[in-house]
Order: structure tokens, then sequence, then C-alpha cells
């Protein structure tokens, strides 16, 4: 298969947040920080390319009927597995993503459409497509993460970058703090999903017409 | 009434007013968003998650209580649930479209896979305070009666949207986002409210 199709379809044409709109609850709910929506993305990450993978070399030895519950069964191990390093490696992280990280396998299924891909096709594109839906997610959530962070605290990576302090951009005293709020979540996520909308339809229109519209 | 009914029905109202399920807590936001698209079909998701919410907590509380947590296996807690939940939802949502053939055509659609974030989220929260059978039951119930609630409200608020005239980058979906920020602003509304003392 194509990677630079399948790169391009992960970020923008086929984004599984901002175009399959998948795994919302989370996009919105853990990223009042440019930490919690990073640290999920990447979570979510790893568990579907390593899933993708797993369930791919399983192929050839499940049966149609029961490849659902094999899905679910490897996908929740791996969330399980995620959920575990993160409690013991990363506490502040933890506190951060609270409900969400148990609920981390739930999100992957989802994201994965409960293996569709990785059940047609090899190994190898299928780790690579885990990547690329992994990646496309880490940059809706990152990026709606850090207009929240900026907007509803005034500052950028904290719990990150400066020692865990981050860098305070402006005084947090004119800082929106409703932003930070499901309110600032719908409305940020609003506003990505059209940006990431815009460029998806520049990179999917044909390079002739953009000739043809010049002229 | 008694002490224990009327902290019940604190309970209730908190996840249905207070810190509405989908609006405060951001759980089910996926079949919140993607069953307002018509106001019927916003009701029948509504009504069946309902049912299904209660039942998954009502089967999981026990499964917790007796088997989980006296073994020392709470780690496999979401694992468990998951499953159970899954299950649950996907007979449960054939089960309604076979009794109800309004809800199938409806589309009773992936309710197993997209309703789980939301039905996983009561359950573990049910855990994770603590709740008696009692209380698990109740507010998996009132989780949905919130659901129901605020995905009524939003689909009429849907469908006066479509004939509205917005950039064509927010067109559909983006819009629709923010129509649900504004509801949520307005449920915020409720956020410090204390009944019963």
């Amino acid at each position: 298969m194509d990677m630079g199709k399948q790169i391009k379809e992960g970020l923008l044409t086929r984004n599984p947040a901002a175009v399959q709109l998948l795994g919302l609850c989370a996009a919105l709910a853990v990223t009042t920080t440019l930490r919690g929506g990073l640290g999920m993305g990447l979570c979510a990450l790893m568990v579907l390319t390593l899933s993708n993978g797993i369930l791919s070399l399983l192929r050839e030895y499940i049966p149609k009927q029961i490849r659902l519950l094999t899905t679910v069964a490897v996908v929740a191990t791996l969330g399980a597995v995620a959920d575990l390093v993160i409690q013991a490696f990363l506490p502040g992280l933890m506190e951060e993503l609270g409900l969400f990280l148990p609920l981390l396998g739930v999100i992957c299924v989802l994201l994965g459409q409960g293996g569709a891909f990785a059940w047609e096709n090899s190994a190898g594109s299928s780790l690579i497509e885990g990547l690329c839906q992994g990646v496309g997610y880490t940059l809706v959530l990152s990026l709606v993460g850090l207009f929240r962070e900026l907007l509803g605290k005034g500052s950028f990576g904290s719990g990150m970058l400066n020692g865990g302090r981050g860098l305070q951009v402006f005084d947090p005293q004119y800082a929106a703090g409703g932003m930070v709020l499901p309110v600032g979540g719908f409305l940020v996520l609003a506003f990505v999903i059209a940006l990431i909308r815009v460029a998806a339809d520049r990179a999917g229109r044909p390079r002739k017409r953009k000739g043809a519209a010049k002229g | 009434m008694n002490e224990g009914m009327i902290s019940l029905m604190g309970l209730a109202l908190g996840v249905i007013l207070m810190n509405n399920l989908v609006l405060g807590q951001l759980l089910g936001v996926g079949p919140f968003l993607e069953a307002s698209g018509s106001t019927r079909r916003a009701a029948w998701m509504g009504a069946v998650l309902t049912v299904v919410m209660a039942l998954t907590a009502a089967v999981c509380w026990p499964f917790n209580e007796y088997l989980l947590a006296p073994n020392g296996l709470r780690h496999l807690e979401s694992m468990v649930f998951f499953l159970t939940a899954a299950f649950l939802a996907q007979s449960l949502g054939q089960l309604a479209g076979k009794w109800f053939p309004a809800w199938r055509r409806e589309g009773e659609g992936t309710l197993a896979l997209t309703a789980n974030c939301a039905v996983m989220g009561v359950v573990l929260q049910n855990v994770q305070n603590g709740y008696g059978f009692a209380q698990s039951v109740v507010y998996a119930l009132a989780g949905g009666l919130g659901f129901l609630l605020v995905i009524c409200l939003f689909a009429s608020l849907r469908e006066r949207l479509e004939f509205a005239d917005c950039p064509k980058a927010f067109e559909g979906f983006p819009i629709a986002l923010v129509t649900a920020g504004l509801l949520a602003l307005c449920f915020s509304g409720f956020s410090n409210l204390t009944l019963f003392g």
C-alpha cells in the first residue's frame, strides 16, 4: 500500500477525530492543557500501532466470527497495560487524564474501528496505518489542548516545560477561564475541525484545478 | 421521605443537571453528536442508552463486589466491564430492534461501540466512588436520563440549524459543535446549584 497516501489520510482526509468523528469524548475531556492532549494522543498512538500489528499477525489463525471479540480482547489488554505503565511512571499525567485513562482501551477500539484495517492487510501496512491514524488523533488533541491552555490559563506546556511550570505567555488574570470548561472544549474543537477540513480540502484537490484557477 | 431517598435524589439530580453526563463530564459525546440529526432518532437513542446503562451498572456491580475486589483483581476491571458493556449493548440493541421496529428504522447502528464510552465511564465512576448497589443503579439511570434530556434539546436545536447560513468550513458538524458548546454554557449555570442542603 502507498505510504504517502496513508500519511495524508491519517493526518487530513481521513483524520480519525476531525473527519471520522471518533474518540471525541476524550478529545474534549482531557484537552484542558497541551500535556493532557499530547499524552492521551501518544497513548492512543502506541496502543493503536501495537494492536494493529498484533491483529494483523493473527489474521491467518482467527476465524471471522470471533474477530470482533479478539479485537476487543487485544486492544483492551494493551489499553490496560498503557494504563498501568502511566500510573507507575507518570503520576501527574494520570491525574490529568483521570477517568479517561481506564477508558483508553474503549477509545482505541473505536479509533481502530474494530480492527477493520488490520484484519485485511499485511502486518507492515497495518502498523503504518495505526501509526498514521494515531498521529492524526494526536495532532487534533494537541492542537485543542494547546489553544485551550493558552486561552484559558495564558500558559504553554505546563507540566512539561521549564521544570514543570510551563511558560506563562500572559498574566492569567486576563485569561478566559471558560476555555478550560466543557464550553471551551466544544468551541475550540469546532475551530480545529474546521481548520483541518480546510487543509484536507486543499490537499485533496487535484493539482490540475489549482493551475486552471490560476490561469 | 427518609435520608437515604433524599441522598439518592441528590445524586440523580447531580448527574442530570449540575454535572450533566454529556455537557459536564463529556462522556458519551460520540452518540450525542451522531444521533442528534433528528429528534426522533435522538429520543430513541436516549431511551435505549438509559436502559443499557442502568442494566450494565446493575450487572457490573456484583461482578466487582464479589468477583474482582475480593480476589485483588481490580486492575482487570476496565477489561471485564468493557466486555460486559459491549455484550449488553449489542444484545439489547438487537432486542430493541425486534420489539420496536421504529428503533430499527432509526438505525440501531453501532450502539455497542459508540455508546461504550458513556456506559463504561459511568460504571467506572460507580466503582471509584464506592457506590452501593442502589446508588450505582440510580446514578446510571439518572445519567441516562440526563443524556436523554440534553440530546432531545440538542436535536431540536440542530433541526433549526439546518437552514442557517454559516461559513463553508463550519457547515454540518463544526457548527453543531459550537451549538453544543453554547448548550454546555447554559448547563454550567446549574453547576453550583445545591439542593437538599
